[in-house]
């Protein structure tokens, strides 16, 4: 297995050093964020990537429900609605993802039942999954902020897709998206620039997918 | 959450002002709030911001076939939703008398004002019309949903563009947007709801309702009108009982508001569709300020990723592989295989395991053997989701089975009843169960 690794990684490093630069792949497109733009919630924020918008609100520490109460750190809810139609299995997954993610760098130990809910509303989706989950995360973590939980670290969500020759492309677009072998939404926090969280789809190496968290760093 | 409930401090304030005819905010008695509206990047998408509230709307469309008793009509579909964040009080289950209410008056407004020409929505006659939907979604309750839900859904569907399609014989085309530019919605007129709330049985009136003059009112009068002053729609709930004078007084002052409101519309469906054509920059990026503190807006970034090969080398040149885990699958008999060994019986150990894992070091999906079915997917329960056939029996209390526990535990991950039962797992229950257990 190690063997294999190595030979893998010495393949990709060929590859690599002999192509040509990137190209278009490596930019991000351009990013706009607006917190506290909601006067109910405790804390909002509206993330914008490219075509991909989405708006959360936090509402925490408050009251639970005697049957979701944790009694030694707060509950952490996440409610994740699509523009159109009623949600699904889709969004629950993605829920169950940023709420792990979340979980990770709320201090919950200091509001002990209490809940703490994140309600995220897609505004504009460009079509891709990936870009989307990035794009929740990046909102929960800013709605998170202006709402003052408590939190260890700041994370942030990013998307990368592999293309057949294994070129790497950051915040790929989602024609870029379907004609990709692989793409990457990683979670990562910004005080040790540790991974959270990775959601793939797609077929990719080991090498690969530490050349992506790499690339994020 | 609760809603948190109103001092009678505050209601009592808020009663006196409005007797002085004063508002929180400073507004006149027949004030609207500033009404703004931005649009999205694609068609049909728009947000509507009366104050603080704050209403998203969305427009989509499909090909459906008609319903069987209006076989040459399109179909509206209209869905208001309570998102949780517009208040804390919105939680799934307990809005539903308001989300009821205002999902009628909006359907009654929009479908039976026949704003929105249905019949040009059919496509095929009896096989396919065009089906709209609008989804209107509450972010932020600052008062008067209805009135910011009406305008956001009308200029949604003003918005809004449908495929071009084509019917040449029995041959329909449906062009991409790509192909052939979408095409607007036929629209007559554009039905806005005014709202007024009254105090002290009817005494004094309110126009345009926020949300703390919401919960102290005595009752609503919802009046929707278009600009030609055609009333569409009138209700009036809370059981104050208004005077024929007072119901013409507000449609007047409701004509005026409307016209206002829909000259505002046009404004800015006109202000979108030019910045559309000149090929600007439209979309909800362009509605974020640009030089306030709390939003920050960055332009293309580039990224430099030249040295991400050398560094994912050390990575991996640094890095443990992982653990030799894969073993062989061993064949038992036609039917019956088994992958690695189960861990340690811990039965003895734990008087009250609930789930016992089964916690193989095989490997996964991988593996594929020609004549062995095997399911990777069941864990074992306590009782096991073995192969032997598993006994019910509701006298479960008396019957209690004691084993004595083996020394290697083999699990089997089978689908297929064999014949031979290998190695069960062992039980030792030391409690009694409420559960099923297979008989040995």
């Amino acid at each position: 297995m190690e063997e294999e690794m190595h030979t893998d990684a010495k393949i990709r490093a060929e590859t690599g050093t002999g192509s040509s630069p990137r190209g278009p792949g490596c930019s991000l497109r351009h990013f706009a964020c607006e917190q506290n733009l909601l006067s109910r919630p405790d804390g909002s924020a509206s993330f914008l990537q490219g075509d991909t918008s989405v708006l959360a609100g936090v509402y925490g520490p408050s009251e639970v429900k005697v049957s979701k109460e944790i009694f030694n750190k707060a509950t952490l809810e996440v409610i994740l609605r699509p523009k159109i139609g009623l949600p699904g299995v889709a969004e629950k997954s993605r829920e169950r993802l940023i709420r792990n993610t979340c979980e990770a760098v709320v201090l919950g130990t200091l509001h002990p039942r209490t809940s703490i809910t994140v309600v995220l509303q897609v505004v504009s989706d460009a079509g891709s999954g990936a870009q989307l989950l990035a794009c929740c995360l990046n909102a929960a973590c800013m709605a998170l902020v202006d709402a003052g939980v408590p939190m260890r670290a700041l994370f942030c969500g990013v998307t990368c897709a592999l293309d057949s020759d294994g070129t790497l492309v950051l915040d790929p677009t989602s024609k870029q998206e379907k004609e990709a072998r692989a793409v990457l939404t990683f979670a990562l926090d910004n005080v040790e620039r540790k991974l959270l969280m990775s959601s793939t789809k797609g077929l990719f190496s080991d090498a690969e997918i530490i050349r992506g968290q790499g690339a994020h760093d | 959450m609760k809603e948190t409930p109103l001092s009678n401090c505050e209601r009592r304030f808020l009663l006196r002002a409005i007797e002085e005819k004063k508002r929180l905010d400073g507004r006149q008695t027949y004030d609207y709030r500033n009404i703004r509206i931005s649009f999205g990047t694609d068609y049909g998408c728009c947000i509507v911001e009366l104050g603080k509230t704050r209403v998203l709307g969305q427009v989509s469309c499909e090909l459906v076939a008609p319903k069987l008793n209006r076989a040459t009509e399109g179909i509206l579909f209209f869905n208001l939703e309570l998102s949780q964040m517009a208040a804390p009080a919105f939680e799934p289950g307990r809005q539903s008398d308001l989300l009821v209410k205002l999902n009628r008056l909006l359907e009654r407004c929009l479908r039976n004002s026949k704003c929105i020409d249905t019949e040009s929505l059919c496509v095929v006659a009896g096989e396919k019309v065009w089906q709209i939907r609008v989804d209107l979604h509450l972010l932020n309750h600052d008062g008067n949903i209805i009135d910011a839900a009406s305008i956001a859904a009308i200029v949604a569907l003003c918005h809004f563009r449908r495929p071009d399609v084509s019917v040449q014989g029995d041959e329909v085309t449906l062009y991409t947007p790509e192909e052939r530019d979408p095409v607007p919605l036929s629209i007559h007129h554009m039905p806005i709801c005014v709202s007024f709330a009254f105090f002290q049985q009817g005494t004094y009136l309110l126009v345009d309702p926020n949300e703390r003059e919401e919960r102290v009112m005595d009752g609503l009068l919802v009046i929707a009108m278009n600009k030609h002053r055609e009333i569409c729609t009138i209700q009036s709930s809370g059981g104050i009982m208004l005077l024929k004078d007072q119901v013409l007084r507000c449609s007047k002052i409701a004509g005026v508001k409307v016209a206002e409101i829909t000259e505002l519309i046009q404004k800015a469906l006109e202000n979108d569709q030019k910045v559309r054509k000149e090929g600007g920059k439209f979309g909800f990026a362009e509605s974020i300020a640009n030089q306030r503190i709390t939003a920050f807006k960055m332009e293309k970034a580039t990224i430099d990723t030249s040295d991400v090969e050398e560094k994912a080398e050390e990575i991996i040149a640094e890095a443990e592989p992982p653990s030799e885990v894969v073993s062989k699958p061993v064949l038992w008999t036609p039917g019956t295989a088994q992958i690695g060994e189960g861990v340690e019986n811990s039965w003895g150990d734990l008087e009250d395991s609930e789930k016992e894992d089964d916690d193989e070091g095989g490997s996964d999906e991988a593996i594929i053997l020609d004549s062995v079915k095997m399911d990777t997917g069941i864990e074992v329960s306590d009782i096991g989701s073995q192969d032997a056939p598993i006994i019910l029996s509701d006298s479960e209390e008396e019957e209690m089975i004691i084993l004595e526990p083996d020394k290697n535990p083999k699990k089997i991950r089978t689908q297929t009843t064999s014949v031979k039962q290998e190695k069960a797992p062992n039980k030792k229950p030391v409690k009694r169960r409420k559960k099923k257990r297979a008989a040995n």
